[in-house]
């Protein structure tokens, strides 16, 4: 079986998806869902502009899939709106051509072939059926296409839902938590096609709890914690906030260099035999140390891990941390 | 149109509605030819005994029904079906419409069927031929109230969700709660005349003469046939309404 990804256009008609960037893909305002005594999205607003690939990120339990089926229309929001290119998802028409979504792969009747589960769906909105057999060609499943869905592994289950998705040649794509539970092949060939969909031109609206995950696939984040957003900006921006510089100094004139770090508005803490100061880089440590004449022995800039950051930035709003 | 053939392919790629095809049909013809074999020469065969497998039917058709529905919520179709069409009063609707009409067949075969058997296996001299409205009735009535039932079948499947709660809703009621109620005292009787499926019996035996070893008792309704069909309508038409409410405002 081929793991590549072949191309995802419906054919000749393939209309390229390039609407004008003024308009929002989807978009969230006060969005808000509570059960019972719970509130899982709590007044949550965003947008996701066109041909982006947008990661919605949260740890689990963030509300993230709340969110995503309240947008389908499939829950009912408490209060607020979510909207597809300005409509709800009922007043869409024929839905699976607008949005293609993927939120859980095992929502297919296990007696039933991977090529009937096709052929309902896209009888249900007029899509012509050789559609249904490029789509199984698309994700690799002709071959077991009429072997029951029941049989089908994880990773089968999970194209089969990506093939239902791609039905309709939608411009919107949305996956939650594509790569939950796929061995490393399928996570790479998750990834590619993520990209391919991507420089298709399409708008990926994609969740995940991985950062180091959505920092290789998406070019806009969209940060929730505890149902509440986080943040919203490019992932280049959020990496480079979150994973601010530090540098580690060790000097034999520590309390001087202290002073001079502090005078120039630098923070320092201690650590160990040395310090650790933020808000500067090593550049400037190490030039203003020449410039006081302060000895260093060490200067050493540190990296902090994009799960570390992601853990300082939605760590109050961690649902279950361990205390 | 689209939807009706959506729920269709829905319908026939899996395999539990070929069994309860197969299993109606087995059960009600079955029987046909169990009570005509075995029929006494001074009880002959007639229209209304040929029927005698009716209920067991019934209640597969229940079974067929609320299968249809809660396996999607079972398997979590549902979600993909509300995706790919929105307006869930309108699924409902075409399922229940699919649904009706594989019972409406399933019931005309089963019934012609137990009938074509007993005029085989009958002596000449027993009177089982379709000679008034009430013997047409009696036989084609069968698909008219196995479509109803399914409709039934379905409300109650979309309310409940659970394959096994909605089969033991229904099939308690159908089979045991409705003949039990007479035995509530004084006005157990006066419920039981009300009850939907005495009242189903009503309209398809309502004009056969005979007692009660003619076949399964006699309705006690007191409605005439036609009414009493209609009644039995507007029963499985409430049941569906309220199934479609709710599915409206529940989430997926």
């Amino acid at each position: 079986m081929t793991r590549d990804c072949q191309s995802m256009a419906a054919g000749p008609h393939h209309k390229h998806h390039r609407p004008d960037k003024g308009d929002f893909m989807i978009e969230a305002k006060g969005l808000t869902k509570r059960y019972g005594d719970t509130l899982a999205v709590n007044d949550l607003s965003f947008q996701v502009r066109p041909g982006t690939v947008t990661g919605f990120l949260g740890p689990n339990g963030a509300g993230k899939s709340t969110t995503m089926r309240m947008i389908l229309g499939l829950d009912k929001p408490t209060r607020g709106t979510a909207t597809v290119k300005g409509k709800h998802y009922h007043e869409l028409k024929q839905p699976l051509r607008t949005v293609g979504a993927l939120l859980e792969a095992r929502w297919v009747h296990p007696n039933r072939s991977a090529r009937s589960h096709l052929t309902w769906l896209a009888k249900a909105n007029g899509i012509p059926k050789r559609r249904v057999d490029e789509v199984l060609d698309i994700v690799g499943l002709t071959s077991v296409a009429n072997k029951r869905a029941g049989g089908y592994s994880l990773g089968m289950s999970q194209r089969l839902g990506i093939a239902g998705a791609l039905l309709g040649d939608p411009e919107i794509l949305m996956f939650d938590e594509p790569v939950n539970g796929l061995d490393p092949e399928g996570i790479l060939w998750m990834r590619k096609f993520m990209h391919r969909l991507a420089d298709e031109g399409r708008t990926v609206f994609v969740s995940s709890h991985l950062l180091s995950e959505m920092s290789l696939t998406a070019n806009e984040l969209v940060v929730i914690g505890k149902g509440e957003l986080v943040a919203q900006r490019s992932t280049a921006d959020f990496v480079a906030r979150a994973t601010e510089q530090a540098v580690r100094v060790r000097s034999p004139q520590l309390a001087l260099l202290k002073d001079v770090i502090a005078g120039e508005g630098g923070t320092v803490r201690d650590e160990d035999d040395g310090i650790v100061v933020s808000g500067m880089d090593s550049e400037s440590v190490g030039e203003l140390a020449a410039k006081h004449s302060i000895v260093l022995h060490e200067l050493s800039p540190q990296l902090g891990s994009l799960e570390q950051a992601f853990m300082s930035l939605t760590g109050d709003a961690v649902e279950y941390a361990t205390q | 149109m689209t939807l009706l053939a959506v729920e269709r392919i829905k319908l026939f790629t899996t395999r539990s509605p070929w069994w309860c095809a197969a299993v109606a049909l087995a059960i009600v013809i079955g029987f046909a030819a169990l009570i005509t074999g075995t029929a006494p020469s001074d009880f002959p065969v007639t229209v209304r005994t040929s029927q005698f497998g009716y209920s067991f039917g019934l209640a597969v058709i229940m079974v067929l029904a609320a299968l249809s529905i809660t396996t999607e919520y079972r398997f979590g179709t549902i979600k993909s079906t509300f995706l790919a069409v929105p307006n869930r009063p309108a699924v409902l609707l075409a399922k229940t419409g699919v649904v009706a009409l594989v019972a409406l067949v399933i019931g005309e075969l089963a019934a012609f069927g137990a009938l074509g058997v007993s005029t085989l296996l009958a002596p000449s001299s027993a009177d089982i031929a379709l000679n008034s409205a009430a013997d047409w009735r009696q036989v084609a009535g069968v698909g008219v109230v196995y479509a109803l039932t399914a409709a039934m079948g379905v409300a109650v499947g979309a309310m409940v969700r659970h394959s096994a709660g909605a089969i033991s809703l229904l099939l308690i009621y159908g089979m045991v709660v409705e003949s039990l109620v007479p035995l509530i005292p004084r006005v157990g009787e006066d419920i039981h005349k009300w009850l939907s499926f005495n009242v189903a019996e009503k309209f398809l035996s309502g004009g056969a003469a005979g007692g009660v070893a003619d076949g399964p008792p006699l309705s006690t309704s007191t409605l005439s046939p036609g009414w009493a069909l209609a009644y039995f309508a507007g029963v499985a038409a409430v049941l569906l309404a309220v199934a479609i409410v709710i599915t409206r405002r529940r989430d997926a």
